[in-house]
């Protein structure tokens, strides 16, 4: 397994997947955070990250599935994983070998932003007026919220062969689960009856709920099942209805 | 018993790709696996390596069943698939030791440089796998199938594709490899059969219709004999055919003649009786062999 997921990471590495992934994602959060000044954090006034963890989920819902996009399709279209399926190597641990892969890519592209942490601290007043508890967990949510991204964009590369066909319906499924049950909840035939349980559906309510600091076990076995279930329908994708 | 396969049936949806199959390699058998475009050689050999699950038979690969010991007989396995896939985007070593990581061999580099060594590899060794011919990157495909040290080999068509210099390179790197193991290869370039394997395995539309040594295969299967003639004087073909029961002239060109019958190779003896009686002055008398290509085209119609 740790072959594969090394052998992943080199191809976002030697290839410019990786690069232009991280510079795109940093260049986007930096423009927004401290140069534009409708969003600006100079412009403000209030010490606080609020921006970054509003922005990132919207960037992530475009930039993982370029990522993950060709995890799949690629092999499919080359013909690799049947290369890979007549090795000792499972599926579980194929899905697996590319979900942290593609994971720690995105990881890796969020570290920079551990700096616009250090900076809003310096620049409080007085200085560390800052809520830092909010903050972790903001992230461990982002982290989750990625890391059901990518689960999702793994699943639809397994879809296709075409890595177009992958992109947009990963671009579709992160939209549709992080955003769409909010809306579908204020239809009047939800609205006032289980408009709270529609919501709950919706990756938004339990990212917005730890982001507040609030690590819930509730919110936490959310994002797992929702992590869990993407994989697992991946691996039934290459296993039994493959394409050919 | 290297390779046992029984009453092995792939359906895709209703279609039956794989009928019934059944054939037993013995260990450091060389067989080649014989039929047209559509046959269904693929679709078992995917069945041997464990990327496809037969619907119904068995496979068993040095006594290791397919349901229990996958595992295990993918350690055993190499395979060379018919479109040779490979990530075409790393270098030849990074790829094959790739490859050698996948298999946990705890003598990698070594592996990885022997595999090199055995296939021919080392003037390429620094080039990505993109940037190679295709007779390297099959050679490529062959180093990652043999990297483990596998028993058994399964190629899907290695010379397919190949310049005919290309073609005897890799035909001679698989006659080499045969020396140490049981290999199984398909193909339907008919003289790649005759030049490396003992054993035919002739599969169609799905059945196996013949498995039997080349020699054997070519004479029960046609029964048939050709005999090309070439004489001084016309012969007189009425007289000759009342002589000799049964001949068919094929062709006549001067006093050239192509001769056949079916049954018995005793009747060349009276043709030359017949010839000789006659005062003819023979120039050549010569049995055509049966090609393989004969054999195929009639178990295949």
């Amino acid at each position: 397994m740790i072959s594969v997921y090394l052998k992943e990471i080199n191809s976002f590495f030697s290839s410019l997947v990786g690069y232009i992934v991280v510079a795109i994602f940093l260049v986007l959060l930096g423009l927004i955070m401290w140069v534009f000044p409708d969003f600006s954090i100079l412009e403000y006034n209030f010490a606080s990250l609020n921006q970054l963890f509003i922005i990132a989920p919207l960037v992530f819902m475009f930039l993982i599935p370029a990522v993950t996009m060709r995890s799949f399709s690629e092999e499919y279209q080359a013909g690799t994983l049947d290369l890979l399926r007549t090795k000792p190597i499972t599926e579980n641990q194929i899905v697996l070998a590319k979900f942290f892969a593609n994971l720690s890519l995105v990881l890796f592209a969020l570290i920079p932003t551990l700096l616009y942490y250090y900076t809003v601290y310096e620049l409080g007043s007085p200085r560390g007026n800052l809520d830092t508890g909010a903050i972790i967990g903001s992230y461990i949510g982002l982290i989750l919220l990625a890391a059901c991204f990518v689960a999702i964009g793994l699943f639809a590369s397994s879809l296709s062969k075409n890595q177009i066909v992958a992109f947009l319906l990963a671009a579709f499924l992160c939209f549709f689960f992080y955003w769409a049950f909010f809306y579908l909840s204020k239809l009047p035939i939800f609205y006032g009856r289980v408009d709270d349980i529609i919501q709950k559906i919706g990756i938004d309510y339990h990212y917005e709920s730890i982001s507040r600091g609030l690590v819930d076990s509730r919110d936490i076995i959310y994002f797992i099942t929702i992590i869990f279930t993407f994989l697992w329908a991946c691996k039934v994708m290459i296993t039994e209805f493959r394409v050919r | 018993m290297s390779i046992k396969v029984s009453g092995l049936t792939k359906y895709f949806g209703k279609q039956k790709a794989v009928n019934n199959v059944s054939f037993e390699i013995k260990k450091g058998e060389i067989v080649g696996f014989l039929g047209p475009n559509g046959a269904g050689k693929t679709t078992t050999m995917k069945m041997l390596t464990g990327i496809l699950e037969a619907s119904e038979g068995q496979a068993e690969i040095l006594g290791l069943d397919f349901q229990n010991q996958k595992a295990e007989i993918k350690k055993q396995v190499g395979y060379l698939a018919e479109a040779n896939p490979l990530y075409t985007d790393m270098y030849i070593e990074e790829f094959l030791s790739f490859v050698a990581n996948v298999h946990k061999i705890e003598n990698k580099k070594e592996a990885v440089q022997l595999a090199i060594e055995r296939t021919g590899l080392i003037p390429e060794r620094n080039k990505k796998i993109h940037q190679l011919s295709k007779g390297f990157r099959q050679r490529v495909g062959l180093a990652q199938a043999i990297i483990h040290d596998p028993q058994v080999l399964i190629l899907d068509e290695p010379v397919s594709g190949l310049d005919p210099n290309q073609l005897i390179d890799i035909r001679a790197l698989i006659k080499e490899l045969s020396q140490s193991k049981t290999i199984v290869f398909s193909t339907h370039i008919l003289q790649e059969v005759q030049a490396l394997c003992d054993r035919v395995l002739i599969i169609n539309k799905g059945e196996l219709v013949a498995d039997d040594q080349i020699e054997n295969i070519t004479r029960t299967a046609l029964e048939k004999y050709r005999m090309q003639i070439e004489t001084k004087a016309a012969i007189k073909l009425d007289a000759l055919k009342t002589a000799v029961s049964g001949l068919k002239v094929i062709d006549k060109k001067h006093q050239k003649y192509i001769l056949s019958w079916n049954g018995n190779i005793s009747k060349r003896e009276e043709i030359f009786q017949f010839l000789v009686a006659q005062g003819h002055v023979i120039y050549e008398m010569k049995m055509e062999q049966n090609t393989v290509e004969d054999v195929f085209q009639k178990l295949t119609q």
